[in-house]
């Protein structure tokens, strides 16, 4: 994993082990490949990645955030909605609509059913 | 999903709020084709080991050193893996199965968000791939050749869909030659896919 290795290397923080980063949950998985995923497509860089994260980060901090780590990825996944946003790939509007419908699509899935994003999710 | 994010209603599917987030940048980026489908998942199978605090693990050696914790085990999972205080909650319906010299037991399931990744790990992607999921109902016997794993063929093999409410820890048999080690020498002996029932544990002489 030579990306991850290089983001790793270049962004502080990422909670990890000898072997590279570590997880505490899969939902933090996903936003760190969207992450290396947007890096390796050159919507941003791992230096605007990394003032973006830090702002974010002091951000929080000033609004009380524990900084225990259990929260990095919050703050990780704040940082791709605003970089996102500002680059405009998607507006925070469309993202919000985005993430009321698969609200929608998970509340109208039974429990055990994949959840799957429909047209008629988007009220 | 971490535990502070159930709700508790077992009548629908649920998503937390950080999971709806990503899922809808997931989504966006995907129909803008800045990421191909599959793409994110090959970046995140390669850390399916890193994900989750993996303490199945755990369980299964404390059931095999302690007769009074199988027991409570096996009567309610989730009930007994709670009263670990160094292992996190699981949800809310975890049975766990035992294999016997009479009976093996292996899982199936389908994407459902209650997968017990609090005890093992992400599933892999053979696990959520459909023709597993379709043969191991119909062919058990046939998929766990394909695992290197051959049982007697007396052994009765119970298959589990946890596509209901509930999710199944397989409880593997403890392997021979491990008489007088401890908890920490048998976890090591303890895979991932000894608890879905596709494997069995290391033997004592494997272990690292």
């Amino acid at each position: 994993m030579d990306a991850a290795a290089r983001a790793t290397a270049e962004i502080p923080g990422i909670p990890r082990d000898e072997g590279g980063p570590v997880f505490r949950e899969p939902w933090e998985a996903h936003a760190f490949a969207i992450a290396l995923t947007l890096n390796q497509r050159g919507v941003f860089t791992w230096t605007e990645w990394a003032a973006a994260l830090a702002d974010e980060i002091k951000r929080a901090q000033a609004a009380g955030d524990p900084d225990t780590g259990e929260t990095y990825y919050r703050h990780w996944l704040a940082t791709l909605e605003k970089l996102v946003a500002q680059k405009g790939v998607a507006s925070m509007d469309t993202l919000d609509r985005y993430r009321d419908a698969w609200d929608h699509a998970a509340d109208r899935t039974p429990h055990g059913k994949p959840i799957e994003l429909k047209p008629e999710d988007f009220g | 999903m971490s535990p502070q994010d159930h709700h508790h209603d077992h009548d629908r599917s649920e998503l937390s709020e950080t999971e709806l987030r990503v899922r809808a940048l997931e989504t966006i980026l995907t129909e803008k084709g800045y990421v191909e489908s599959g793409a994110l998942d090959a970046i995140i199978q390669a850390y399916e080991t890193k994900i989750g605090p993996h303490n199945g693990a755990r369980v299964v050696a404390k059931a095999w050193t302690d007769p009074a914790f199988k027991k409570a085990l096996l009567e309610d999972g989730t009930k007994a893996v709670g009263t670990l205080g160094h292992v996190s909650r699981v949800g809310d319906h975890l049975v766990v199965v035992e294999n016997t010299s009479a009976r093996h037991n292996m899982v199936v399931c389908t994407l459902c968000s209650c997968y017990p990744w609090e005890l093992l790990g992400l599933p892999p992607v053979w696990y959520k791939s459909s023709p597993y999921r379709s043969r191991a109902v119909k062919d058990p016997r046939g998929v766990l050749a394909d695992f290197g794993v051959t049982l007697p063929k007396d052994t009765e093999i119970r298959v589990w869909d946890s596509t209901a409410e509930t999710r199944f820890l397989v409880l593997p048999m403890r392997p021979a030659g491990t008489e007088g080690f401890s908890e920490q020498q048998l976890a090591e002996l303890v895979t991932r896919d000894s608890m879905i029932g596709t494997g069995f544990p290391k033997a004592p002489g494997a272990a690292s």
